[in-house]
């Protein structure tokens, strides 16, 4: 954010880095008029090895957009990549070899494997077309099962998806994804369409993969629990926004922005032992006309004069912890500490 | 006499007790005939209340829905109901009240028709379903016809129940309909895909909702939608419950939804109800081996970050059951005992009022395990005031304050 539009060149210690990216979307608004989806506008992010970066906000915030435009499977409409260092060429489409280091799992377990192959050949075909089977392909499948905790190997090589839980195929489309030994692991809602015992048994495997085989990984959620648990870093997204990012801990019991608390309050929480009401707060913003300034403004508590007349930049709350929120901008902070004091 | 009241006859079924609505005995359900069927539904008790919110909690595959297109009579080939019965207790429309007015009606005043919902006459069922018991299923986001507007979708509901309601009354009913469920008149002309997800499943509980059912099943209605509009559509429902008196049968795998929005919470393992509890004792004091799995299975928002172990193993094939127990070769605390002879429902009495685990560790022959034993919260009046802000005891917990409209 704010630190990365400074800032000219990458990021030493990243594998990918991402400045000020924006994607676009042309679409009909109505019979006659076109329009333009702001799906996403000036994200900055940088992965590092051995690191999970969660991604959380509601549905249609541009949790996907910001995936793919990271995977490289969308164009950038403005903003710069960079690959261990190295500044990507947004017009040119992504290398083999970029393709093998950032890969990307999909939301949907059911319907991204294919129903036709065993699992068999879904792992093989990743491992030649990338040259990285080794002498025996059929050892190298049965090692991705293991890495996957899929156990025993044996048992589950010649299964067809339909025969496998869901958690199972989660892990099968992880297994893919491993098959190239990526650098960069994005997953995109891995866990929300499964069970809360089997969604555990996910989420450790990617806890593992961060810490034995350091990979650098986005996992995208709307539980935000569940981002706390896994990730070293949580990015809070807004209407194709960040509204807010840093430590994971400081997120979830320190948050800053006025729609992480949102986020936060609805979140079911077992422990607090009254049941808190969100009561009316309103509906997303369109993001063909997004509201002028800040984008949560209309549904903000504590909206002020200047967040309906221009979009806050990111403030910094502490070392790594960012918010864009006109009131954490210093004029407010020294008024209200003024006010106190 | 109406078929329904033909099989209410008083010698056959004992009287129902003061409240209850629904009541379901020795239920199960085989899908497939033959040598090797899947027993979804094993032998399932379960009594609903007037005015209840019972939860259903259980992972993938546990029969949850199968129950609930059991009792509904909505099963399709090759399910085949092989025992049990289901009894519905039909209550004069308006004769409930909100616990907090006082106890309902008098008793001996106030007497509800039973309603054999397994009977093999099927105009018996679609006298009740909807009607009575109405139903929103798993796939309701894709569940409208999405050739019709949403006023047409509720005008046919209307038109085909209540033959005597004229155009322009079914029209205000069906504006009322939204109203209730917070979506503005002018969306009576748009079709299905011209709304948010969230929208589109209001419109499912507007039309569940339509004929005043006194029974709301509702079968995993919020898991494909973000928390906050989940959050949203949640209240909604609590409130209208409060406004209009049904009872609601929830079900989903996210207990943690459950604890919230829930009285009671039964908890189904291969088919078998295994726990039943007022739902914070279920959280809090979980008797039963799988549902202390369960609550060791979420991620917390407070406390420490600690690696969390869930369950270990996989679900039984349900054509091949384990013996004894179901869920013994997963279990951490079985007996020797559990491997060979299925533990009976037992009722149990604790802190939280009695409550019901199918669980030899149980039976009173010896100690309890420490973690199977926990003291429940005691049944706390709270619960009847959702609206509460408790704000001292959550260290840490963030609040939206509102803004005052005026
Ligand atoms: N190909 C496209 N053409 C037009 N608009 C698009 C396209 N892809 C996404 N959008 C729009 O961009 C916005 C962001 O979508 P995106 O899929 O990134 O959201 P998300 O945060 O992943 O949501 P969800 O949680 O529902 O998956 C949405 O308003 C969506 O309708
Ligand atoms: N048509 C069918 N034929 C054979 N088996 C079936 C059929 N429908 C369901 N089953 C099996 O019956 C069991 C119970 O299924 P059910 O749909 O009731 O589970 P559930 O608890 O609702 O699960 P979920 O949480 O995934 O919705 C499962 O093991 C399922 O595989
Ligand atoms: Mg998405
Ligand atoms: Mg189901």
């Amino acid at each position: 954010m704010s630190a990365g539009n400074e800032r000219s060149g990458p990021e030493p210690t990243a594998v990918l880095e991402a400045v000020d990216i924006s994607k676009h979307f042309r679409v009909r608004a109505g019979r006659f008029r076109r329009g333009t989806v702001h799906a996403a506008e000036n994200i900055s992010l940088a992965l590092r090895p051995g690191t999970v970066t969660a991604v959380v906000g509601e549905s249609g915030s541009g949790k996907s957009t910001l995936t793919r435009m990271l995977a490289r499977t969308h164009k950038l409409t403005s903003g710069r990549l960079y690959f261990k260092g190295e500044e990507i060429d947004p017009r040119a489409a992504a290398t083999k070899d970029y393709r093998s280091a950032v890969q990307l799992v999909l939301q949907d377990p059911f319907a991204s494997l294919n129903p036709a192959h065993t699992v068999r050949y879904i792992l093989s075909r990743p491992l030649q077309i990338h040259h990285k089977a080794g002498d025996d392909l059929q050892e190298s499948v049965l090692g991705l099962l293991r890495r996957v905790a899929l156990e025993p190997a044996e048992q589950f090589i010649d299964k067809y998806p339909h025969e496998l839980s869901g958690g199972q195929r989660q892990r099968v489309s992880i297994a893919r994804a491993l098959a190239v030994e990526p650098e960069v692991l994005i997953a995109d809602e891995p866990v929300s369409m499964l069970d809360v015992s089997i969604r555990l048994g996910v989420l450790n495997l990617l806890a593992d993969l961060r810490d034995r085989d350091q990979l650098a990984i986005v996992y995208v959620t709307h539980d935000i629990a569940s981002a706390r648990y896994l990730a070293d870093t949580i990015m809070v997204m807004y209407a194709g926004k960040v509204v807010e990012v840093g430590p994971a801990d400081l997120i979830a019991n320190a948050p800053q922005h006025p729609y992480t608390k949102l986020l936060l309050s609805a979140a079911p929480d077992p422990e607090t032992a009254t049941k808190t009401w969100l009561g009316d707060s309103g509906a997303p913003p369109s993001l063909v006309s997004p509201p002028s300034g800040c984008r949560f403004h209309p549904r903000c508590p504590f909206a002020m004069a200047v967040c309906s007349q221009q979009a806050p930049p990111s403030f910094d709350v502490a070392a790594d912890h960012h918010v864009a929120c006109w009131l954490h901008s210093p004029e407010q902070v020294e008024a209200q500490s003024g006010a106190l004091g | 006499m109406s078929i329904a009241e033909r099989q209410a006859s008083p010698a056959a079924t004992t009287p129902a007790p003061a409240e209850t609505l629904l009541e379901i005995r020795g239920l199960s359900v085989d899908y497939g005939l033959g040598d090797q069927p899947v027993h979804a539904v094993d032998d399932v008790d379960l009594t609903i209340h007037r005015g209840e919110v019972i939860g259903l909690a259980g992972e993938s595959g546990s029969g949850k829905s199968t129950l609930a297109y059991a009792v509904t009579r909505l099963l399709r080939d090759p399910g085949v109901i092989t025992a049990g019965e289901v009894r519905f207790y039909q209550w004069p429309k308006g004769s409930f009240q909100q616990p907090a007015d006082g106890p309902t009606g008098a008793p001996g005043t106030v007497r509800p028709r039973t309603i054999d919902l397994l009977s093999p006459d099927p105009r018996v069922i679609h006298a009740v379903r909807w009607s009575q018991i109405a139903v929103v299923f798993q796939s309701a986001l894709h569940a409208l016809n999405p050739v019709l507007r949403i006023g047409t979708l509720i005008d046919d509901v209307l038109k085909a129940h209540e033959a005597s309601m004229s155009g322009r009354r079914r029209r205000a009913r069906a504006i009322e309909l939204l109203d209730l469920v917070g979506i503005s008149q002018d969306r009576l002309s748009s079709y299905p895909h011209e709304l948010s997800g969230g929208m589109r499943q209001r419109v499912m509980i507007a039309l569940a909702l339509a004929l005043r059912p006194s029974l709301l099943i509702m079968d995993e209605p919020t898991t494909a939608l973000d928390v906050v509009i989940q959050r949203e559509i949640l209240e909604e429902l609590m409130e209208l419950r409060q406004r209009l008196g049904f009872s609601v049968l929830f079900i989903t795998h996210d207990l943690s939804l459950l604890i919230e929005i829930a009285d009671t919470i039964a908890v189904m393992y291969a088919g078998r109800l295994v726990e039943k509890a007022p739902a914070k004792a279920l959280f809090r004091a979980p008797r039963h081996p799988y549902t202390y799995g369960l609550t060791r299975s979420f991620p917390s928002l407070h406390g420490e970050r600690q690696v969390m172990s869930g369950i270990e193993g996989s679900p039984p094939d349900l054509r091949d059951v384990p013996a004894g127990c179901p869920f013994h070769p997963r279990c951490g605390f079985a007996l020797d005992r559990c491997r060979s002879e299925e533990p009976p429902l037992l009722t149990i009495t604790d802190e939280s009022g009695p409550r019901e685990v199918q669980c030899w560790r149980h039976d009173g022959t010896g100690p309890v395990p420490l973690e199977l034993g926990a003291t429940p919260p005691r049944a706390d009046p709270d619960v009847a005031r959702p609206v509460s802000r408790d704000t001292a005891g959550r260290a840490g917990r963030p609040e939206i304050q509102r803004r005052d409209p005026s």
